[in-house]
């Protein structure tokens, strides 16, 4: 553990942790817009600068690691001038449309602005029209919000390791795209929407944007890697989903089909919510009971060998366990398999 | 707008050998990626999109990642360049003495502006930040050759020469 | 004593052995003069003539002025320089002074070594060069840079077989030390320091990396530098990686430097052969492996984290320091990164001692720096000078001054991370210190002379306009930063400013200076800060009243006929694009249709009798 001083309170911290790290645990606000716990420091937004005693410049708290005995200033009059002309230049590059933008009041660049006490516009208007990216069904990239702080383009690199969306151009022309710069549906991108996590203004929305009312930490019945996740609920449907990180099999991560697949196949008219009987060739809706009655009737009538048993990727790897168990030991059979294996 | 252009049918056949033969010089190691570059260009004159995407999948990269390189030298052309390239410098000296009016009048002659080449695709028309040459300014490079102390005259009159076609006229 | 310092090189290079032999400078100056036309006529003039002469490429010895350059040295005589040749000059002179002994005075330069010739000045007794001291440039011009036993024969590698025999690392890294050399890339970090940082950095795998990216415009020293004198960068290399432990090095070089690349890459080649790199140096357990990498056009990439990660195949996009370099650097091992002028001075620093050379410079600037001196001077060229020269000598004695009877106006230095110093400030001592206290910076030693034709407001664009399309767009202030100040600039330029335009473009210049990541915006503001503090008027002459005093900015000048000095020829008619000029006759001057006209000067520079006016 090391000591350092922030703004004059004794803060202890872990060593290899940032100032921003280190700051944050004992409670300090730091503003800044392209840090994110999952990715590595990036230092481009320029909010999180501070002063350190000893040091020439002013460092980012983001990527400066803390030593023993620092004294780190976070609220000094120079480092908020030189924040706010950093939020000057970002609004002056982004729509003024807060009021009926999805991100009103979840917007970090509005967050951020607030905190500084920026009330009113100081640079002229750079932006231009830019277009509109929203060829995706799940999501929007809309490159008039982007910020470019890159939280997307690093975890497309740094989490999912697709690196479908990347920065081009350089400078003033550089844009989040792709390879030719086409839509996202005509590229790798493989629509798990980690970057719509990550994104701190409404460059990328999802286009569901209706805000739950509660919420049920469930697991994602897609496959067996057993993500957790946090079911948004309004009106008895389920209206959006969340990573959780209380799972270390996913730690908040989801894929596409856990991400946006959940609502559509749960809420579906065609889903199966009861065991199905045929009689007289209808299939006629049934209970557990009967369902399981016929079943055992059924499977008396043939030997060991003659009995196989597939077993579904929608169930979790206990469940799964516990079919190859049953038919190993109850069923003695070793014809057992996964349709995951097709 | 920066795309991708796409080779032409009758040039496919070819060009995976000619793409082979250049990848086999290189190990398959990320450092290698601007050099491939740099050589792939210098053999087909710009970075087509079937080629940025086998140098990916020799080097184990995305294509967007790849493209996000290209797009950032501006050494790297997406699409061919005119028969003639035309780069102005526009460095210091060569601004002091002259290069912005320069290049208006060649803008004007040619009539298209800088990143550009014309509808005969005879002449592209480049800036180049600097070529060194700043005691000759202002500085026209016409292909490899370099032309000093030009005045907007003379760079008519040398433009003119490096036209296939001598019949249509330039602009004056 | 300067002569002394100008190191003229010994005989056997220098002089004539039992025939003549001519010399030319085909460094990229030249060969944009035209000498590339001239070699080849001298080639043919010899065989026409059937003499016996070597004929021998060499690099530029800085007198961009009078290229292409060639020297004749006849056996028994001086050897003399002669300039702004071309392939009718060359052939007559061959005839002249090979067949007839007239060494044309009327073209020559100067003579260099031993004896005079009359009628011609000794060389390094002319203006140009009398203040020079030449240390780092002073094989420039004087050995063939494609053959290594040019360099050997003029005391080549002696610094590298002296440190491998009888040097350690540590010695090394404190005779530069004691040289007081600083980096000549631009901030001055004393070079020692840099290297001392390396090598206590624990670590199997080093690397050393010659920035070579040379992205300045309006600077060519490095360039000159390798065409001239590659192995000299090549041997402080190897010096350097021998004090701080590296294996592998690289050469990070210009793209659009094609003749240095070639050169460099044939250098490499040859010192692999005679041993002074690769496996086992000069038979000692040192091994080194040196390698050039092309840069692809980014100015950004003269930055060291930018420079690494280009090497490494990404974006160059520079990252915040600490980790510094000497920790954390390419591949993430400890790299050590100079500019192509530091290293090249370390082999005589190792060869004549760092007391040696601490003996020239100032206090905390020793040692001689090079500077590309072009703009609106009458001598163009490459200069080296013993730092704490003052402008005025570096302009006026050197450079001739400024042409045409103009007025110098200001001395850009440091390129677009520099700033524009008033001529008032002509006797401000160049280095490190004063130069930043100024507001500017040495940089890597551009150095552009403007006159009373060059609008300040217009240069802050020129370079605000560069550093917008050169930044990486990492952080905030640079990427949106130098587009806001260029918008304010243009408006300004267009006389569409508005009131409290300056101070806020002051304002975002400071905070742009100190919030950027990297020395590329952190630097970015200085050409608009100094030109708004040595030039105010004239910025406030454009936003007041719409006026451009150097009748630079195009949408506040006007064009006028001078009805007197027009005699109705019509070429201006013919050139102008827009029909905006009408022709009523001979012998009646030309109507021009101010509404119509769109300045872009097309009918000024056709006229040759200056009847179009521009106010």
């Amino acid at each position: 553990m090391l000591k350092l001083i922030i703004n004059g309170r004794q803060v202890t911290a872990k060593n290899g942790m940032t100032v921003l790290q280190a700051a944050q645990e004992a409670g300090i606000y730091i503003p800044t817009l392209c840090a994110d716990p999952d990715l590595e420091p990036h230092g481009g937004c320029r909010l999180c600068i501070v002063e350190v005693e000893g040091m020439r410049d002013m460092p980012t708290a983001c990527t400066t690691t803390v030593s023993d005995g620092m004294v780190v200033n976070t609220e000094t009059e120079a480092v908020n001038k030189a924040r706010r002309t950093v939020i000057d230049l970002l609004i002056s590059d982004h729509p003024m449309d807060c009021l009926t933008c999805v991100k009103n009041q979840r917007c970090e660049l509005q967050e951020v602005a607030a905190y500084l006490g920026i009330t009113e516009r100081h640079l002229p208007m750079t932006i231009t029209e830019r277009p509109v990216d929203d060829s995706n069904p799940f999501f929007t990239l809309d490159h008039n919000y982007c910020i470019l702080c890159q939280r997307c383009t690093r975890t497309c690199d740094e989490v999912t390791v697709v690196n479908a969306v990347e920065i081009i151009n350089r400078g003033y022309d550089s844009k989040v795209s792709t390879f030719g710069d086409k839509p996202l549906m005509e590229s790798i991108c493989k629509s798990c929407g980690e970057c719509v996590v990550r994104c701190p203004v409404a460059a990328l929305v999802p286009k569901n944007n209706i805000i739950p009312t509660s919420e049920v930490e469930t697991t994602c019945p897609y496959c067996g890697v057993g993500c957790m996740m946090h079911l948004g609920i309004r009106d008895d449907k389920i209206i959006s989903v969340k990573g959780s990180r209380n799972s270390q099999a996913n730690n908040g991560r989801l894929c596409v089909k856990g991400r946006y697949g959940i609502a559509d196949f749960v809420h579906h008219p065609q889903r199966l919510t009861e065991p199905l009987i045929r009689k007289n060739n209808v299939l006629q809706e049934a209970n557990w009971d009967e369902a399981l009655d016929i079943v055992t009737e059924k499977l008396s009538g043939y030997s060991c060998d003659q009995i196989a048993v597939i077993a579904s990727a929608k169930c979790t790897n206990e469940e799964n366990y516990i079919v190859q168990k049953f038919a190993r030991t109850v069923l003695g059979t070793n014809n057992i398999d996964h349709c995951a294996r097709l | 707008m920066l795309t991708v252009a796409h080779l032409e049918g009758s040039v496919q056949s070819n060009f995976k050998k000619q793409l082979d033969s250049i990848l086999l010089n290189f190990k398959q190691d990320r450092g290698n990626l601007i050099p491939i570059l740099q050589q792939v260009q210098h053999e087909l004159g710009y970075l087509p999109g079937e080629a940025m995407q086998a140098i990916a999948d020799f080097l184990h990269l995305s294509s967007s990642t790849v493209y996000s390189v290209s797009t950032f030298y501006t050494q790297f052309k997406l699409v061919p360049s005119g028969r003639n390239v035309v780069r102005v410098c526009r460095g210091t000296a060569c601004h002091v003495r002259g290069s912005a009016s320069l290049l208006r009048d060649i803008e004007r002659r040619l009539g298209i502006k800088p990143g550009e080449t014309t509808a005969d695709r005879e002449h592209s028309l480049e800036t180049v930040a600097c070529i060194g040459a700043c005691a000759l300014a202002p500085v026209m490079i016409i292909n490899d050759d370099v032309y000093g102390r030009m005045t907007t005259t003379d760079a008519g009159k040398a433009l003119g020469n490096y036209r296939a076609n001598k019949e249509t006229e330039m602009k004056p | 004593m300067k002569t002394e310092n100008n190191f003229n090189p010994p005989e056997q290079v220098l002089n004539a052995t039992d025939r003549p032999r001519i010399v030319v400078g085909t460094a990229t100056c030249g060969r944009a003069s035209g000498a590339m036309k001239v070699l080849k006529t001298i080639g043919d003039e010899l065989k026409r003539h059937d003499i016996d002469a070597d004929v021998t490429e060499v690099g530029c010895i800085g007198l961009c002025f009078a290229e292409p350059l060639v020297d004749i040295i006849k056996p028994g005589k001086p050897r003399i320089t002669y300039g702004e040749l071309t392939p009718q000059k060359i052939s007559s002179l061959i005839e002249d002074y090979l067949i007839n002994d007239n060494p044309r005075p009327d073209l020559a330069l100067g003579t260099i070594g031993e004896g005079s010739i009359e009628g011609i000045p000794r060389l390094f007794e002319i203006p140009v060069l009398r203040s020079q001291v030449r240390i780092t440039l002073r094989h420039c011009g004087h050995i063939d840079p494609e053959k290594i036993n040019d360099y050997i024969s003029v005391g080549g590698y002696k610094g590298l077989e002296k440190v491998l025999t009888e040097m350690t690392p540590q010695q090394v890294i404190d005779e530069v030390r004691t040289s007081g050399l600083r980096g000549r890339g631009g901030a001055g970090f004393p070079t020692a320091t840099k290297w001392q940082f390396c090598y206590n950095a624990p670590g199997n795998q080093k690397y050393i990396i010659c920035n070579a990216d040379e992205g300045d415009p309006g600077a060519f020293m490095d360039r000159s530098m390798i065409e001239g004198d590659p192995h000299a960068v090549i041997e402080g290399i190897a010096i350097a990686a021998y004090a701080i432990g590296a294996s592998e090095g690289y050469i990070y070089i210009r793209a659009e430097y094609p003749l240095a690349v070639k050169r460099v890459l044939f250098a490499i080649k040859e010192a692999e052969a005679k041993g002074f790199l690769d496996e086992n140096i000069l038979g000692s357990d040192f091994s080194f492996h040196l390698h050039v990498k092309e840069g692809a056009g980014a100015f950004v990439c003269g930055e060291e984290t930018a420079l690494m990660a280009s090497i490494e195949g990404k974006r160059g996009m520079p990252r915040p320091r600490p980790p510094f370099p000497a920790q954390s650097g390419l591949w993430g091992k400890p790299t050590n990164i100079n500019n192509v002028k530091t290293l090249a001075t370390v082999p005589i620093i190792i060869d004549r001692g760092g007391k040696w050379y601490s003996q020239f410079g100032t206090e905390k600037s020793r040692g001689t720096s090079i500077f590309a001196l072009t703009g609106k001077i009458t001598y163009m060229g490459l200069v080296e000078v013993p730092l704490g020269i003052t402008l005025h000598d570096i302009i006026h004695d050197i450079g001739g001054g400024v042409p045409n009877g103009k007025k110098l106006k200001a001395v850009q230095t440091g390129g677009p991370s520099g700033g524009c110093l008033p001529a008032n400030m002509a006797n401000l001592p160049v280095d490190y210190e004063e130069l930043a206290r100024a507001g500017s910076i040495m940089g890597s030693g551009g150095m552009v002379v403007m006159d009373e034709d060059t609008c300040m407001v217009d240069v802050a664009r020129f370079f605000i306009s560069f550093t917008r399309s050169e930044s990486c767009g990492k952080c905030v202030p640079c990427r949106l930063g130098t587009k806001q100040m260029l918008d304010i600039l243009e408006n300004i330029c267009s006389g569409k400013g508005k009131p409290g335009d300056l101070e806020l473009l002051e304002d975002l210049a400071q905070s742009i200076k100190v919030s950027s990541l990297c020395g590329l915006g952190q630097t970015a503001p200085n050409p608009v800060l100094t030109t708004l503090r040595y030039f105010r008027e004239e910025y406030e002459e454009h936003l007041k009243y719409h006026h451009c005093r150097a009748v630079v900015c195009k949408e506040l000048v006007t064009y006028s006929i001078i009805g007197e000095k027009c005699p109705g020829c019509g070429l201006c008619v013919r050139e102008c694009p827009v029909g905006a000029i009408t022709f009523i006759g001979k012998k009646k001057p030309v109507i021009l249709d101010e509404t119509k006209c769109t300045r872009c000067g097309a009918c000024y520079s056709i006229c040759r009798l200056g009847a179009v006016e521009i106010k």
